[in-house]
């Protein structure tokens, strides 16, 4: 346990000086727009694991937290020039808060039931957002970045690292969930909750707990992306395919573990990212729902399961 | 008989107990005390509300305040979860084990949500209570199977382990013995009885007559949610009604 820990820790600080060390030695602007997006969709898919994963909650939510994270963002800047850093500390609260409330309107439903209340949620914000006139309403609204400080030499390398930043936080708070007791609990009521209530489980409670943790971190995810832009509308900030990119990366990683949501974003993000440059960045929702099929038909446990598998075959042997 | 001594004040009483689900009433007006220590039967055909009545007791279902009283606290508004920290745990029927976890991770659940001290017991004490509860159980060797690996009695006997270590002071056991064997049966009675003696109240819902009438010192008859007997297992077997709506005479 103690061993893991240190490991674990000791490649988080590493991966963050990398990231730090590229800024120094890598030129290329366009390698930093393509991390950036991919260290955003790892912070999201590693949010969405904690309730869609441990507890088998399908969300399908995740641009409505997405969204108001980068209107939080938008709001500050363009209401009192706020920080970034405020950006996201208040981004993650607001996302705190709002997943308190879609949680209490909604974890009362099971199953499908669930999932097509949070598309609600979605559109019910969105329309919100696009009606509200002094957040640039449907036509979306500019905003200036300050100017950036050393050691990053643009904006966009401080955001990836930034982002970088709660890429670890996110793994570090889903890693923690897994090994406690929240975590079996979560377990326990994806498997059978009225078995995990009649076992001493309190199922809403930590429900609402994953609900509001998982939408604290989605949130703070989006709150960089409207410096990220220097533009935000409704239409791109709360568009389905986060929700449905998200929920593929999960999947097709595996929610068994912390680390499947992280590689399954790593591989589909790259892969979007490949493709948008090569090909269009529409194909890129193609290949998503095809690699999603294949792998709900041939590896419903994700990349993890596979792992899993072979090394119990192994153990037998 | 030390058990179910009359002069104790229930442990669990029910009272004056309807429940109705749109127009048909699945429980009509039960009232029944269940003394501390006490084994005690119930039967009735299908669909005569048994398992309605332990949906009742154990939080699943929610009824009319002071209808159900544990411990002489009206429990009625409880959530499941805090009634089964209060001491009433519960098997089901068609068991339902969390099937992503072992044997050990099932019956820790268990320790983790009902110790009082769940944030410092260390993980081994609590998997050595896991243990020596799945010892008792003669599931020892099975401890870290997975869950979908075991057979019918297996599996049986997990669901009672699990609902042991929550620690109960009222377990109910809803027809454990069903689909069994005739050894498996004995072999399931006989750790009820084992469990008994551990000073532990047991309600036992059961079709198979022997095994309710060897365990029970009391019996209850439901019949389209009426009590139709309640008494001494020979006392309730000689009722023409209980003959007549369950025995099918």
């Amino acid at each position: 346990m103690k061993r893991n820990a240190i490991a674990f820790w000791g490649f988080a600080l590493l991966f963050l000086a990398a990231i730090l060390l590229s800024a120094q030695f890598v030129a290329n602007e366009y390698w930093f727009f393509a991390g950036y997006v991919i260290l955003q969709f790892i912070v999201l898919s590693v949010a969405w694991s904690i309730l869609g994963g441990y507890a088998g909650y399908v969300n399908f939510g995740t641009s409505a937290f997405f969204g108001v994270g980068v209107y939080t963002a938008v709001f500050l800047v363009s209401a009192i020039g706020a920080p970034l850093a405020l950006q996201i500390a208040v981004a993650a609260i607001v996302g705190a808060v709002m997943g308190f409330a879609v949680g209490l309107l909604t974890l009362r439903m099971q199953g499908i039931f669930f999932s097509i209340a949070t598309i609600a949620v979605t559109i019910v914000v969105e329309t919100t957002v696009t009606n509200w006139r002094s957040l640039g309403g449907a036509a979306g609204i500019q905003i200036q970045r300050p100017p950036v400080t050393a050691p990053f030499h643009s904006y966009v390398q401080m955001l990836v690292f930034v982002q970088a930043l709660l890429v670890v936080l996110s793994v570090a708070i889903s890693r923690y969930i897994q090994n406690s007791w929240i975590g079996r609990g979560l377990q326990a009521l994806r498997d059978d909750e009225l078995a995990a209530e009649c076992t001493g489980v309190p199922t809403l409670r930590l429900k609402m707990t994953a609900c509001v943790i998982s939408g604290a971190l989605m949130c703070a995810a989006g709150a960089p992306g409207a410096m990220y832009l220097q533009y935000a509308d409704p239409a791109s900030a709360f568009n389905l395919n986060y929700s449905v990119s998200v929920l593929a990366m999960a999947l097709i990683g595996g929610t068994a573990h912390w680390i499947g949501p992280v590689i399954g974003a790593i591989l589909l993000g790259v892969t979007q990212q490949l493709l948008t440059v090569t090909i269009s960045s529409e194909v890129n929702v193609l290949v998503l729902g095809v690699m999603l099929v294949l792998f709900v038909v041939g590896a419903p446990e994700g990349i993890i399961g596979l792992f899993r598998k072979g090394r119990r075959s192994e153990g037998k042997a | 008989m030390t058990a179910g001594d009359t002069t104790l004040a229930p442990l669990l009483r029910i009272g004056a107990l309807t429940k109705r689900f749109g127009g048909f009433t699945a429980l009509d007006n039960v009232s029944v005390d269940i003394r501390p220590g006490e084994r005690f039967g119930l039967i009735g055909p299908n669909g005569s509300g048994k398992t309605t009545l332990i949906n009742c007791i154990s939080g699943a279902f929610r009824t009319d305040p002071a209808t159900v009283v544990f411990n002489g606290e009206d429990i009625t508004r409880l959530p499941p979860h805090v009634r089964t920290r209060r001491g009433i745990a519960r098997s089901f029927q068609i068991p339902r084990p969390f099937r992503s976890m072992t044997v050990i991770e099932n019956l820790m659940v268990a320790a983790d949500f009902t110790s009082a001290t769940h944030l410092r017991l260390t993980a081994e004490a609590h998997r050595d209570q896991a243990m020596a509860i799945l010892r008792e159980m003669g599931l020892a060797a099975k401890a870290e199977a997975r869950v979908t690996g075991l057979s019918q009695v297996e599996l049986r006997k997990m669901e009672l382990a699990r609902a042991m270590a929550t620690r109960p002071k009222l377990l109910i056991s809803d027809e454990a013995m069903a689909g069994l064997s005739g050894s498996e049966v004995d072999e399931v009675l006989d750790l009820l009885l084992k469990l008994a003696g551990e000073s532990i109240t047991i309600i036992m819902i059961e079709h198979i007559m022997q095994a309710v009438m060897r365990f029970s010192e009391r019996i209850m008859c439901l019949d389209a949610g009426r009590i139709i007997a309640i008494g001494q297992p020979s006392e309730v077997m000689a009722n023409a009604r209980v003959q007549e709506a369950y025995l099918g005479t």
